[in-house]
């Protein structure tokens, strides 16, 4: 692994994976907690969507998929406020109608589309210099907003008291689900649209197992999304296996043990 | 004469086809105890939510109609600063799935933010208000690990914490066994007594509101009656608010409801 990262493109793939990893499990305490889980999902498909537009528009497909997929998050947190369809129905409505628009886009692009495979799966060491500025961009922006961290905690803990002390919880609750969006579509690369959701899920509800209060679950979160990736990567080198499967699996270790040593 | 805490004039909340409240007129001093008391839909809910300024609910329940005026220490109940006002929910409400410490739960209260970390002097304050109503032992328990009658302690020091004028209670004494309650009014009464603070409580215990309460309010949609509780808790006003009161009903006002 040493002699590895010597390499351009292992030196971008450990610190894109760094980043997402980091990014998806602290947004992703926030979801579990609110049992969203599935919202991973629906934003995954809605990047998929993205993607094959911008595949078969001919533009580069992180700029198609980021405003579809931040699209379709404010479009599912509007359904959840107005609507008394449960959470899963909305983002289920949601994640339908992504795959369907994708498998359309595909279908209408000529010819066959090898790097629409990648994209399902990720290609960790495709990972661009645009890439990680967009992902640090992302990184910036979240840490800028760290603040927010204890007004999401709050709603999450009792929304309605949140609201009776006059915090705009709504409009949190879209900026949550608008950066969620950012950080599926960055990571798909990575990790690839079938496992993003592990990334978000996985790390939480391990660190949920093993903590007594909120900010040590969000502490320990991502230290487990930050820390899964190197031998997670390492062994995507190692096996020659694409990197995504093997950092959700290792993270899948760490839900285990905690399923075993919690107390 | 004291100063009004509370008033209400004309106020009506419509949810879609259901109306909530209807045309409630009501004034209530600062320093009163106020029980509330009617059947299940009675807007009694929809009122406390009036008072905290969420009357309009959840946009889920579709567009929500309200007319006439709230006032809350003679402010509209958005611009009374937050920090004025206790609030305790109903205890059905809770997430205890949420990981959480009792101390943490009442210095959000303090804060009004979820706290990262706890400071020393929030963590002296936090344990002075729960040793005041008797929970001091439960401040490092887990929420998840609180009885009912143990979580409706840790919110109402989470309330009192900010040292509320107005303290609005949603059937506190649900799930709470007989000591725990009388703890609970004994708790209320001593801040009360301390702080000169105006206290409104739903209760469906009408033994409860003629010991403790200075007024009830008896609400069905409307202002069914309103005054001490001797005059109010009467046969026939309780059989207009809660449209049929039988024999073994009214005798139930001196006994547990």
């Amino acid at each position: 692994m040493m002699e590895a990262l010597q390499l351009p493109f292992m030196q971008r793939a450990l610190l894109a994976g760094l980043l997402v990893g980091g990014l998806a499990s602290y947004l992703g305490v926030m979801v579990v907690q609110r049992r969203l889980s599935f919202l991973g999902d629906g934003l995954a498909h809605a990047a998929f969507a993205g993607v094959a537009l911008g595949l078969l528009l001919h533009e580069e497909p992180l700029w198609v998929a980021i405003p579809f997929a931040v699209g379709v998050a404010l479009a599912i947190t509007w359904v959840r406020e107005r609507s008394h369809l449960g959470d899963d129905t909305a983002i289920g409505i949601f994640f339908a109608v992504s795959v369907a628009l994708g498998v359309l886009f595909m279908s209408l692009r000529q010819g066959f589309a090898p790097d629409a495979v990648a994209y399902l799966f990720g290609s960790i060491l495709t990972v661009t210099q645009t890439d990680l500025w967009v992902m640090g961009l992302i990184a910036l922006g979240v840490a800028l907003l760290a603040p927010l961290w204890s007004h999401w905690a709050y709603a999450t803990f009792d929304r309605e008291l949140a609201l009776a002390d006059r915090q705009p919880v709504l409009f949190y609750d879209y900026l949550l689900a608008a950066l969620m969006a950012l950080v599926v579509v960055v990571s798909v690369k990575v990790v690839g649209i079938v496992l993003i959701a592990a990334f978000i899920v996985i790390p939480a509800a391990t660190a949920r197992l093993l903590s007594r209060t909120f900010s040590a679950m969000t502490v320990m979160s991502v230290g487990i999304g930050i820390f899964s990736v190197v031998p997670g990567l390492t062994a995507s080198y190692v096996l020659d296996v694409p990197a995504g499967s093997t950092i959700v699996l290792v993270q899948a270790l760490f839900f285990a043990l905690a399923l075993v040593l919690r107390r | 004469m004291a100063a009004v805490a509370v008033e209400l004039q004309q106020y009506s909340v419509r949810y879609g086809e259901f109306q909530a409240l209807r045309e409630v007129n009501l004034s209530v001093p600062e320093g009163a105890f106020v029980a509330i008391v009617g059947p299940n839909g009675a807007g009694k809910s929809t009122l406390l939510k009036a008072l905290l300024g969420l009357e309009r609910g959840s946009l889920r329940d579709g567009p929500t109609q309200v007319s006439g005026t709230v006032r809350v220490m003679g402010l509209p109940p958005r611009q009374v600063p937050p920090g004025w006002l206790g609030y305790v929910p109903q205890v059905k409400g809770f997430d205890r799935s949420f990981p959480a410490l009792a101390l943490e739960v009442v210095v959000s209260g303090l804060r009004r933010r979820w706290p990262f970390l706890i400071t020393a002097p929030e963590r002296k304050k936090a344990e002075e208000m729960l040793d005041r109503v008797g929970a001091l032992a439960l401040a490092n328990r887990r929420l998840g690990r609180l009885s009912g009658g143990e979580l409706q302690r840790v919110y109402l020091a989470r309330s009192l914490i900010r040292e509320p004028r107005l303290l609005l209670l949603d059937e506190p004494a649900t799930g709470v066994d007989v000591v725990g309650e009388a703890d609970l009014y004994r708790h209320l009464e001593a801040y009360q007594a301390e702080r000169g603070a105006t206290i409104l409580m739903i209760t469906h215990d009408w033994e409860a509101a003629q010991h403790h309460a200075s007024a009830v309010l008896v609400l069905n949609r409307r202002v069914v009656g309103y005054g001490p509780p001797n005059e109010v808790l009467c046969h026939e006003c309780l059989s207009q608010a809660f449209g049929h009161v039988g024999h073994g009903h009214h005798l139930v006002l001196g006994g547990s409801a």
